[in-house]
């Protein structure tokens, strides 16, 4: 059995991260999936400040990662209030149909 | 450190007077000529808060907080621009029935989120007023509810810009993890070439600062976001979350990177040729007058990037001096589209403005002094901070930033000049209406006073800034 070590944290951590940025360029359906992948990204930045705060003994980290958890439930409502607004004057959120303007 | 909350007392007066006119507007039934004029109060009170107070630097709130006349600079040029841009849209606002009460108190949300940026001096509180400032600004752009572009331009502002906070701040979980501080002094410190993960987490701070400012390769949501927000929030994303994007790469080059600039600087130098070069070819195919406008920011934004990209003091006051120009001048050119209105529709094509100098010679000289200036024709304001960005970038001898920088200027020379050709020499075909928007018209009339009489006493501007960095 290896320890398992600061390294296997950041390495989920940018797995996860890694996941969402790749979920918002590829998606080409849905946008909530696209709000899913920005969670999945500052969950990700969260994994990261816990390890690094533990590992290091330092509590700053910890500290960091409650605000985001409160930034990023106030994204997330923001995101989805902007959804609905859309959806009511377009009849559709899929990913396609977002291609009023151009140029 | 009770003793010490003077320091801070623009941001606690800011907070308190918008909880205190949310109030307002939750009891007051159609309130929104009280709250606005309320909320202009409230801005020239803080400017006058700012000025009061001493201007030397203090800290407070375990060094988290930092008060310096940096800061102060900024936070007044936000305050200045949000007054102009605000009054000067309030027929507009009207007009297109976006008189919600919610409207004057978010963009003040959103200022107070850009003091804390400013001022901050801590990757937490750095973060939250970021936060505070693109929750706020996600909410302006799909403002006008009923309006499919609108709501369309606030999808993607929302998706790229959380997508962009996603990065700073994994950016800024690496900072802290490979320096063991979120104090930018103390990451200082720890910041040496030899920290690779350090250099790697830079970059994703910069990518992130980077689609703030909207400067190329993280444009794209740029001309969308302008042509379809409503004219009155366009102006405002022009203008003012530019400026503290600017502030915060000049902040961060200054304190927490300032060991490792070499790497930095490399990566800024090709966005500034990047920016410049789209800014100038892009914008010629434009119909669109905001869209066209929105390309010609990011042009602008490569060549204040320009400034920031010597690395040196005279450089940053460079750019300093150029994002201050860079929104006197757009403020000009947002508030002229104001006063094309047809059948009570507001019209925002470029070939609307054909022929207008017969009909309308005031709004057609305006326009030909902004659209000048913007182009960098001597001897315009616009020219002066080109020509002060220009001198920076050659002292430090990067020639080949100053070559392309030239050409692209010569470039969007060419758009530019299509427009007021448009304007003097096709046909007129609109009379727009008569405006009383005595509001408008006063912030174009300073713009062009400013631009024209700049030339006279350029030392003002000069030496105000030349102050900021002694500390």
């Amino acid at each position: 059995m290896t320890e398992i070590g600061l390294g296997h944290y950041l390495s989920l951590g940018a797995i996860i991260f890694f996941l969402g940025v790749i979920g918002i360029f590829l998606n080409r359906k849905n946008i909530i999936v696209i709000l899913m992948s920005i969670e999945l990204i500052l969950l990700a930045v969260n994994i990261n400040l816990i390890s690094f705060s533990i590992f290091s003994g330092d509590i700053l980290g910890q500290i960091f990662t409650m605000l985001i958890l409160t930034v990023a439930a106030a994204e997330a409502a923001i995101g989805l209030a902007i959804i609905v607004v859309y959806y009511r004057n377009r009849g559709s959120i899929r990913v396609e149909d977002i291609h009023g303007m151009k140029g | 450190m009770i003793n010490n909350l003077h320091i801070m007392f623009p941001e606690i007066f800011l907070s308190l007077s918008i909880f205190s006119i949310l109030m307002v507007g939750v009891f007051i039934k159609k309130s929104f000529n009280l709250i606005f004029n309320l909320t202009s109060l409230i801005i020239i009170i803080t400017i006058s808060i700012i000025l009061a107070n001493p201007n030397n630097e203090e800290r407070i709130f375990l060094d988290t907080f930092i008060r310096n006349p940096f800061s102060n600079y900024f936070k007044i040029l936000i305050l200045l621009s949000t007054f102009f841009v605000l009054n000067s849209s309030k027929n507009f606002i009207i007009d297109n029935k976006l008189d919600k009460f919610e409207y004057p108190i978010i963009i003040l949300l959103s200022i107070l989120g850009m003091f804390f940026m400013v001022s901050s001096n801590d990757l937490i509180l750095f973060y939250l007023g970021l936060e505070l400032q693109s929750l706020s600004l996600y909410i302006l752009a799909s403002i006008d509810r009923d309006n499919l572009r609108s709501t369309e331009s606030g999808i993607k502002y929302f998706v790229l810009s959380a997508l962009s906070s996603g990065l700073l701040l994994y950016g800024c979980s690496l900072l802290y993890g490979f320096t063991g501080s979120t104090n930018f002094e103390l990451i200082a410190d720890q910041l040496n070439k030899e920290n690779t993960g350090a250099v790697f987490a830079m970059v994703f701070i910069l990518v992130g600062l980077a689609f703030k400012i909207s400067a190329v390769p993280f444009h794209m949501w740029t001309p969308d976001v302008y042509e379809g927000a409503p004219t009155s929030i366009t102006s405002y994303f022009a203008v003012v979350p530019k400026v503290t994007g600017l502030a915060l790469l000049i902040k961060f080059m200054f304190v927490p990177f300032s060991n490792i600039l070499l790497e930095w600087q490399t990566i800024i130098i090709f966005i500034s040729i990047a920016s410049m070069i789209l800014g100038a070819v892009a914008a010629m195919i434009q119909k669109n007058f905001k869209r066209l406008l929105a390309y010609s920011s990011i042009g602008h934004i490569g060549y204040a990037l320009a400034g920031v990209a010597t690395g040196a003091i005279s450089g940053y006051q460079s750019a300093i001096v150029y994002i201050s120009i860079y929104v006197i001048m757009n403020i000009g050119a947002f508030s002229c589209l104001y006063f094309l209105k047809k059948d009570g529709q507001y019209k925002e094509n470029i070939s609307d403005l054909s022929g207008i100098s017969k009909k309308h010679p005031l709004l057609a000289i305006s326009l030909l002094i902004i659209l000048f200036s913007l182009a960098g024709v001597p001897p315009l304001g616009g020219f002066f901070a080109k020509f002060y960005v220009f001198v920076a970038v050659l002292e430090k001898e990067m020639y080949a930033l100053a070559i392309i920088g030239l050409i692209t200027t010569v470039m969007s020379a060419f758009y530019y000049l299509k427009i007021i050709k448009t304007i003097y020499f096709d046909d007129s075909i609109i009379t727009f209406e008569p405006t009383k928007n005595r509001a408008a018209q006063v912030s174009v009339f300073a713009s062009c006073t400013i631009l024209i009489t700049f030339f006279l006493y350029p030392s003002i501007l000069n030496n105000l800034v030349n102050t900021l960095f002694v500390s």
